[in-house]
């Protein structure tokens, strides 16, 4: 919880208060983080529950067509998504040492550095859900424009050059994971890396700036097994430059990326 | 390679001699395998290839319909496995030091002992899709006979309690993996006490210490779970039964609905005639034990 929050948009953890019996449960799990007791132990008092919303895309499940299905959508929103969160918030029932934390530290606090808790798949799957549907928008695709292209093409040499490197790390991928386009912030630059299962560079401190799904349901009943077409129409229909573009200016607080270059008269 | 070749079935591995230009490659990435090689360097000489076949499903590919579609099998077998099997050739026809090994022997040499080499992901996709197709028949499912059941009921209790624990571990799995019905190690330490006491009461000596490493390797059915390519060949353990919970394995059929896909496939799908046959074999590399011989 020392590092810094990075939300691409604002949380939706919202806490449940509800007449339950309390109940006296001391978690020395993680030492480090103090537990949120606020009432007392009296039978009548209220219990605190952790719980997060499944958030829906900032479109309509069918604006993706044809490039994405609303079958995909129903399926992938509606079913896998919404499992994550509702599992995520069964397992939160029991466990009041993680109640109040927003969808970044949740991600970053059950990683525990790399000694994952049992809590972290289904917080990072719903955290890289709620991501890749802002990496995509109606009418996507295309070039980035303005500080993002400037920032690709000096951190990869050319906006194909990043393409390539991108499909690549994709279709290279194997099992199930994610690729994403980040800000390293120690290195403070640009780069493409893949990860396994769920997990989400949030927990290496970098910012994502875009991502993509290539577990197999996120394609598989669109475009079966052929992930070089699915990730060629990601790229050319529907990555959201502007959701990058508003990533980036947000990363811009964080990271130092050097002077601008302001031209002397 | 010390370790002994447990094979389903016989190896489909090929050595295809083509006439090409040799190539000088010397390769000291696997210092223990002796390189094959066998012509000289002339500019005609004969070039060896390593060279596996993709091998059709014992049952025609809509044999398994409705529970496991035709789609499925031509997608799944035609499509994914064949780019396995084709993946694993284009990478043997740069390495010669991976020729000449059957299927078994190349998941175990690939694996490097956890430090894989890039064929592994290839190589145990093929093995590991090789056996699942194996694993199931058109009219599979019911339950185990004789062997295969009484070790169950030893080793798990019940058959409903393997059931249960093989779909829990179905369900549970994240990402892309397999589950296994495998003949399995126990952990040492689990089993050392055990043993050394039965020793001690069965010998009555007194003098034997608890220093004494008797590793009894028992070896007992287990329900594993495996992540993307794994398989537990390479820790020696003999498969029984797999299943694949890759999503490619049952979306287009259950979509998100694992548990159904799990179902199916013990109800109507899994072989125990495979099961049987492979348990028979098994019994010939694993000492199961005494039979238990009625005395007149």
């Amino acid at each position: 919880m020392g590092s810094c929050c990075y939300s691409p948009s604002p949380s939706s953890s919202h806490l449940l208060v509800t007449d339950f019996f309390s109940w006296g449960f001391k978690s020395s799990k993680l030492p480090f983080l103090q537990q949120k007791r606020r009432f007392d132990r009296s039978q009548r008092a209220s219990k605190i529950c952790g719980y997060h919303g499944l958030r829906t895309p900032p479109y309509k499940l069918d604006a993706l067509e044809p490039y994405m299905s609303l079958k995909t959508l129903e399926m992938h929103w509606g079913g896998h998504h919404r499992n994550y969160v509702e599992g995520l918030n069964k397992q939160l029932e029991k466990n009041d040492i993680l109640y109040g934390f927003t969808m970044d530290e949740l991600v970053k606090v059950t990683y525990n550095n790399g000694n994952p808790l049992p809590e972290f798949n289904n917080a990072a799957q719903v955290w890289n859900h709620d991501f890749f549907w802002e990496s995509m928008q109606p009418g996507g695709g295309d070039m980035p424009k303005l500080g993002v292209l400037q920032q690709i093409e000096k951190d990869f040499g050319s906006f194909t050059n990043f393409r390539e490197k991108f499909v690549e790390a994709a279709l290279t991928l194997f099992g199930s994971g994610w690729v994403w386009l980040v800000l390293k912030k120690e290195e403070k630059r640009l780069a493409v890396i893949k990860t396994s299962n769920g997990i989400c560079p949030l927990v290496w401190d970098d910012i994502p700036i875009i991502s993509l799904d290539m577990w197999e349901h996120a394609y598989y009943l669109d475009y079966k097994n052929d992930k070089g077409k699915y990730v060629n129409v990601f790229m050319n229909h529907l990555v959201s430059w502007n959701a990058a573009m508003a990533r980036m200016a947000r990363a811009e607080a964080f990271v130092n990326l050097g002077e601008p270059k302001i031209p002397i008269a």
